[in-house]
Order: C-alpha cells, then sequence, then structure tokens
C-alpha cells in the first residue's frame, strides 16, 4: 500500500516540480509549486512525520504561497515576457543534470549501514506533536530562540524594504 | 543553566531590541538616540566579552561552546560593528535612508555571526548563518531610493539563497551519513564507524564547503561580491568585506580543523587551487579598477584567498596566524572603505580614484591614514597587514606547501602596483578642480582609530599572536 | 522493501536538481524564487527521510528550522523584489543591467 502511494506522490512531484520551471506564466508556476507542497506533504506522513505534513501545509502552502499570489498580482507580473538565450537554457539543464547523475550515481554505490530502521518503522509517536515539542523546548531550545531573532529580522527587513515611507 | 557562551549574543539580542525601541520612542528625525544606543549596546556586549573571555565551556546539550576561539571572533565582530556603527549616520543621512532598523539589523547581524563562531552544532552554525544573511540582505539593498542597492540586494539574496540550499543538502547528508548535528557526536561516529563513509559524508561535507565560502567569495564563488560590494551602501560594504568573511572563516574552521572531519579526502589539494586562483584572479581584477570601491571589493577577494592558505596549513600557527589576520584585517578594510568615503563624498557615487588627485596637500592628515591603510594592505612592514601575511604564510611552509607560498607572494607584488597607485595619486597627480573635503568628526575619528590599530598591531604583533594562540587550542 | 531510503533519495536529488535547472535557466526573479523554495523542499525531504532512517527526531526539527528559514527569506525576498518594481517595474534579472549578473 505504502509503495503505491510512494509511486502516485513521487510522479505527482517530480511532475509539478517540472511545470515550475517550464511554465511561462509565474502564476501557473507558483500554482504549481503549491501542488508540488502539498505532495510533499503527503510523502512526509509516509516518512511518519505528521507534525511535518501539517507545517509544510500551513508555513509553505499557506503563508509563503499567499505571499507569492500577493506579489505576482500586485505587480501584476503576468504581462511581462522573458526572452531566455538557449545556450544557457541548455548549459543550465546541463549542469543540472549532471548533478543528478553525480547523486544518482552516490546514492547507488552507498551501502547504509543497516537500513532496518527504516523497513521496520518506528515506535509510536515518533514524528507527532507530543514528541517534536517536547525536544523543541528542551534539547532545541537555543536554536528556537535563535530562529525568532532570525524572524525579527525579517519582519524588521521587510517593512523596511517595501514600504514607502517609513 | 549556564548562559555564560551565550553572553555576547544574549546581550546583543537584547540591545537590538531596545534600539528598536529608543528609536521609536525618540520620534522621527531623531536617529542619533538609535546610533548612541546601539554603540552603547556593541561596547557593552565588548566588555562583557573580554570579561568571560574563554571561560564559556560547551553548554547548551553541547551546542555551543563559549571558548576562547568564539570570544577572539566575537570580539572581532564586535569591533567591526563599532566601526560602522560609527561612521553609517553620515552616510544614511545623505542617502535618505536615516532609519534607526539600520541599527537594530547590524546587531542582529553580529548576533548570528556570534552563533557562526560558538555554534558546535550544524543547526546552530546554520541558523546564525542565516540570520547574518538576512539581516545583510536587508543591509545590502538599504539605500533604496538607489536603483543599484536594490539590484545588489536582489542578487545577494537570490544566489545566497541558492547557496543555502546547497549548504542546507550538505548539512542533511552529514546528518544522514552519521545520524547527528552535533559536531561532537559526528566525530564520535566518524571515529567508531565500521564501514567507510565515503558517501554522503564526503559530498556533503564538500556542500557544506561550497555554503560557506560561498560567503567568504572564494573563487569560483566570488562573482557576485563585486557588484553586491559596489552596490552596498558604503558602510556596509566595509562590514560585508571584513566581518563576514571572518565569520564564515570562523564556521569553517569549527567545523573542518575537527580531525574527524578530513574522511581522508584531499580537502587541501582542492583548496590549493581554489586559492591560487582566488589570489590570482582577485589581483588581477583590481588591477584594472577606476573605481576604488570596485577595487578594495576585488583587493577583499584577494585577501580571502591568501586567509585560505593559512587554513589550508592546518597548523597551530596557521590557525593564529588567521586570527592574527582577520583581526587586522578589519581595522584595514574598515579604515580604507570610510577614507574612500570620506573622499567620495561630495562626488556621484562612482568612487573614482581621481577624486583623489593631491589629497596630500588638501587634507595631509587624511591622506597620511590612507597611505597606511594600503600600505598595511600591500602588507609593508612594520605595519599589521605584513605580520599577518608572514604568519599564514609561514604557517604554509612549515606545512609543505612551498609553491602556495611562492604563488601568494608573487601575488604580494603584483598587489603594490594598484595599492601604490592611489598613494601616487594623493601625492603625485595634479587636481582639476580643488573641492573641500567637508569634516566629518565621527568617520574622521573611527578613519583615526583604525589608522592607530594597525600601527600598534604591528608593533606588538606577538603579543596579539599569543592571544590568537591560546585562543585556538580548543578547536585544533 | 521499496519504498526504501534509497528511493526517497533519488526523489529528493531529482526535486533539488530541477530546482537548481530552474534558477540556473529562467530569468524571472519570481520563478527563480519559486525554484529555489523547490530546492529547499527537496532537502527537507532528505531530512525527513534520513529522521525516520535513525529514528531520530533531530531530523524533523531540523526540517522546521529550514521551512522558518526559507519563510524569513521569501518575506525579504520578496520586499526586496518589490522595492525594485519601484523603479524598474521589470522582475527581468536582464533588465537588471546597472551591474552584470
Amino acid at each position: 500500500m505504502e509503495s503505491v502511494f510512494f509511486v502516485i506522490l513521487a510522479v505527482v512531484t517530480v511532475f509539478s516540480a517540472l511545470m515550475v520551471i517550464l511554465q511561462k506564466n509565474p502564476m501557473t508556476s507558483v500554482l504549481f509549486l503549491i501542488l508540488a507542497f502539498f505532495s510533499t506533504a503527503a510523502l512526509y506522513v509516509l516518512l511518519s512525520a505528521p507534525f511535518l505534513a501539517a507545517v509544510q501545509i500551513i508555513v509553505y502552502a499557506g503563508a509563503i504561497m499567499v505571499l507569492f499570489l500577493f506579489v505576482i498580482m500586485l505587480l501584476n507580473l503576468n504581462r511581462i515576457k522573458e526572452e531566455g538565450s538557449p545556450l544557457l537554457k541548455a548549459l543550465g539543464m546541463m549542469v543540472a543534470g549532471m548533478l543528478l547523475v553525480i547523486a544518482a550515481v552516490v546514492i547507488r554505490s552507498t551501502v547504509i549501514p543497516s537500513d532496518s530502521g527504516f523497513v521496520a518503522g518506528t515506535e509510536p509517536g515518533f514524528g507527532s506533536v507530543e514528541a517534536i515539542g517536547r525536544s523543541l523546548f528542551t534539547t532545541y531550545l537555543l536554536p528556537f530562540e535563535i530562529a525568532s531573532f532570525l524572524l525579527l529580522a525579517a519582519i524588521i527587513g521587510a517593512v523596511v524594504l517595501a514600504k514607502k515611507k517609513l | 543553566m549556564n548562559l555564560t557562551p551565550i553572553l555576547t549574543p544574549l546581550i546583543l539580542g537584547a540591545g537590538a531590541i531596545v534600539v528598536l525601541l529608543a528609536d521609536l520612542l525618540a520620534g522621527k528625525g531623531n536617529k542619533t538616540v538609535a546610533q548612541v544606543v546601539a554603540l552603547a549596546v556593541i561596547v557593552f556586549a565588548g566588555i562583557a566579552t573580554v570579561a568571560v573571555w574563554g571561560r564559556g565551556g560547551p553548554a547548551f546539550y553541547g551546542q555551543v561552546s563559549g571558548d576562547g576561539f568564539a570570544s577572539f571572533f566575537n570580539l572581532i565582530f564586535l569591533l567591526v560593528a563599532f566601526l560602522v556603527v560609527l561612521t553609517s549616520p553620515s552616510y544614511l543621512k545623505r542617502s535618505g535612508s536615516n532609519y534607526g532598523e539600520y541599527y537594530v539589523l547590524l546587531l542582529l547581524a553580529v548576533l548570528g555571526m556570534t552563533f557562526m563562531a560558538s555554534g558546535t552544532d550544524l543547526l546552530i552554525i546554520f541558523l546564525g548563518l542565516e540570520t547574518m544573511s538576512i539581516s545583510l540582505y536587508v543591509l545590502v539593498g538599504f539605500h533604496k531610493q538607489r536603483p543599484r542597492s536594490n539590484e545588489a540586494a536582489l542578487k545577494y539574496l537570490l544566489l545566497g539563497a541558492f547557496f543555502t540550499g546547497f549548504l542546507l543538502y550538505g548539512i542533511a547528508l552529514v546528518y544522514g551519513s552519521t545520524g547527528s548535528t552535533n559536531l561532537e557526536a559526528i566525530a564520535d561516529y566518524v571515529k567508531a564507524a565500521s564501514t567507510p563513509l565515503g558517501g554522503y559524508m564526503g559530498i556533503g561535507l564538500a556542500l557544506l564547503l561550497i555554503g560557506l565560502i560561498f560567503k567568504i567569495a572564494i573563487v569560483p564563488f566570488h562573482f557576485w561580491s563585486p557588484d553586491v560590494y559596489d552596490g552596498a551602501p558604503t558602510p556596509v560594504t566595509a562590514f560585508m568585506s571584513t566581518a563576514v568573511k571572518a565569520a564564515a572563516f570562523a564556521a569553517a574552521m569549527r567545523i573542518f580543523y575537527h580531525p574527524a572531519m578530513t574522511l581522508g579526502i584531499p580537502w587541501d589539494k582542492a583548496l590549493w587551487v581554489l586559492a591560487v586562483l582566488t589570489i590570482t584572479v582577485g589581483n588581477l581584477a583590481a588591477l584594472s579598477q577606476s573605481s576604488i570601491k570596485r577595487m578594495l571589493a576585488y583587493s577583499s577577494i584577494t585577501h580571502a584567498g591568501y586567509l585560505l592558505v593559512g587554513f589550508i596549513a592546518r597548523n597551530e600557527l596557521g590557525a593564529s596566524g588567521m586570527l592574527y589576520y582577520l583581526f587586522s584585517y578589519g581595522f584595514m578594510n574598515v579604515g580604507a572603505f570610510t577614507i574612500a568615503y570620506l573622499v567620495n563624498r561630495r562626488g556621484d557615487g562612482s568612487y573614482s580614484l581621481s577624486d583623489y588627485a593631491q589629497l596630500g596637500a588638501r587634507n595631509p592628515v587624511l591622506a597620511l591614514l590612507m597611505s597606511i591603510f594600503m600600505l598595511s594592505l600591500t602588507g609593508i612592514p612594520p605595519l599589521a597587514g605584513f605580520f599577518g601575511k608572514f604568519y599564514v604564510f609561514s604557517a604554509a611552509v612549515q606545512a609543505g606547501y612551498v609553491w602556495l607560498v611562492i604563488i601568494g607572494v608573487l601575488n604580494s607584488v603584483i598587489s603594490v602596483f594598484y595599492y601604490l597607485r592611489v598613494m601616487v595619486i594623493m601625492y603625485m597627480r595634479e587636481a582639476e578642480d580643488l573641492k573641500d573635503l567637508e569634516r566629518v568628526p565621527s568617520v574622521g575619528f573611527a578613519a583615526l582609530v583604525c589608522g592607530l590599530a594597525i600601527v600598534l598591531l604591528g608593533l606588538f604583533s606577538g603579543s596579539l599572536l599569543e592571544v590568537a594562540r591560546n585562543s585556538i587550542l580548543t578547536i585544533l | 522493501m521499496f519504498p526504501s531510503l534509497n528511493h526517497y533519495l533519488i526523489l529528493s536529488a531529482a526535486l533539488f536538481c530541477i530546482g537548481a535547472a530552474g534558477v540556473l535557466t529562467r530569468k524571472n526573479a519570481i520563478i527563480i524564487f519559486a525554484s529555489i523554495e523547490l530546492m529547499l523542499n527537496a532537502v527537507n525531504l532528505a531530512f525527513a527521510a534520513f529522521a525516520r532512517h535513525w529514528g531520530d527526531v533531530s531530523g524533523q526539527i531540523f526540517v522546521i528550522f529550514s521551512l522558518a528559514v526559507a519563510a524569513a527569506e521569501v518575506a525579504v525576498g520578496l520586499a526586496i523584489i518589490v522595492a525594485l518594481f519601484r523603479h524598474k517595474e521589470s522582475v527581468n534579472i536582464d533588465d537588471v543591467n546597472l551591474m552584470k549578473w
């Protein structure tokens, strides 16, 4: 059952990712990005990370994508045409293809010491809100606080840059 | 809970919020309050850093360490930030973007850097790097009325985010092959591993290194830096060319000086090539620049290459030499950018070298200071720049990289040409129309501090090297 | 057993490379940005797969932080695009021609 879901989700994710970079219209491109994020969220569920799946949908598919669409519509970007040089396109595709080949070779040739943890599944409660919350506020308290400063910097920065008159 | 290791960032974070509130209470038009409070925060953080120097130890489940290494780098960041805050208001006023948020973002950038230097967990280093980067993306684009500044910000952000992807992938692969992001735990796993961890671990570390050297602007990941340095507000450029490079080097040293991280991969050979390319490309490009800001941008690429020589040496002298180099380089480059700004204040923002004609007659003090900075950047004894180069080169010779040092020294000779050209223009060339230089006391003071520091660091190079030597004991 | 860790990693690598290809070939700053988000998303997938492999929650924690970073970058990035658009009426990076790309 899991394998069927994995194949479907993998195909959907790769397809929508390809559409993101191939679409001419930024609006369509971003809508496909939302689809890619949703199917990744479903993959998180398969990976026994239900909390991540929820966060992925709330933060990515919710907040980030709304921001994208908002800017596209605010600036009315759909009418802008782009002319790319075919040479650059071919070069870019070649570099990315090479990266993929290298990655595939490395992944295939790497022997993972024991894959049993992956196959057997995880103990109940792994990846739940409770497990994540507990470790976020104990072991990972310091990174959590640093992230708050990071977000503070982003908030101030976005206001400073986007506001016409401060 | 042991808060000593994070005392400096704690003060900076609280200080950033105080600056934000103080700026709000001071009302529109009065930005001196924000500047003064920011300076006070930096001084306070500096005192705290020195007071707990090296006594932090590991804390927060081994995620940070307040060792001497972290303290030394914190001091570098704070000194550079102090000088930059001192010189910023006159630029901001002229550019019409004199907002208190500038100082808040600067403090948050320094906060991120302190975590890059003190983090012993990849998660902390990553978050520190991103806090720094996000603040910098905004600071680069802070001169909103100037299209170049906006474009520089967009370019820096798109490329920075692209390379963040690589850095993050690297961390993912390291985590995947060892099961932890903690540097100690990773090292323990690598030592105990029965099967070789070639595949994922090696590629992961390589990607991690690429993410870090992008921030340092090592060739071939340097292409963004001249444009971004050129487009950014000058004080921000000074900050980026010194403190950001120092922070990225700190993280790289923390991760890669760990004996377990070599994995039998010949990092030194790859970095050898990058160092030679970086030094040479930066030097040759600097030769042909007519704008002093771009010349200094390329020269900072070259200096990153010299620092990489010390990094490759991977011995005690190399590491302490790098610390000395970064410390003194902060003064040299901030000083040079400060004077570049002062001289071109009346100009059109082109930072043309011809503005320096007859500076020696028009303003002898400024010309003398600029000469000190140029001579120090060239590496003329007894100034601090000479000892920095001397230490990293001797470390490389000790480690057996003789050819690398020969190429480095040859390049230093080439660099004499473009550094001394500034002095020749200042003292020899006739000026067509003499423009009076405006006097800005705080900026002049900052330049004076830099000049004095370079001379003193040169005279007492041994004592600073001794401090640096004690600071690196925990990471080698 | 299918799908194993390697299958997830290959999927993640493929997504990462598609994202990288988008950054390298497209000219529209918004689409470049979307491609970068794809790359970060691919890395998050790898983290989640490794977390399951090790039965260790810290990989999932890392994903949460990387989501926070991505959100912050998008907020700042789109603000820069808005600021730039005020000057240039374009988000095509070739029109950003005062400086070479």
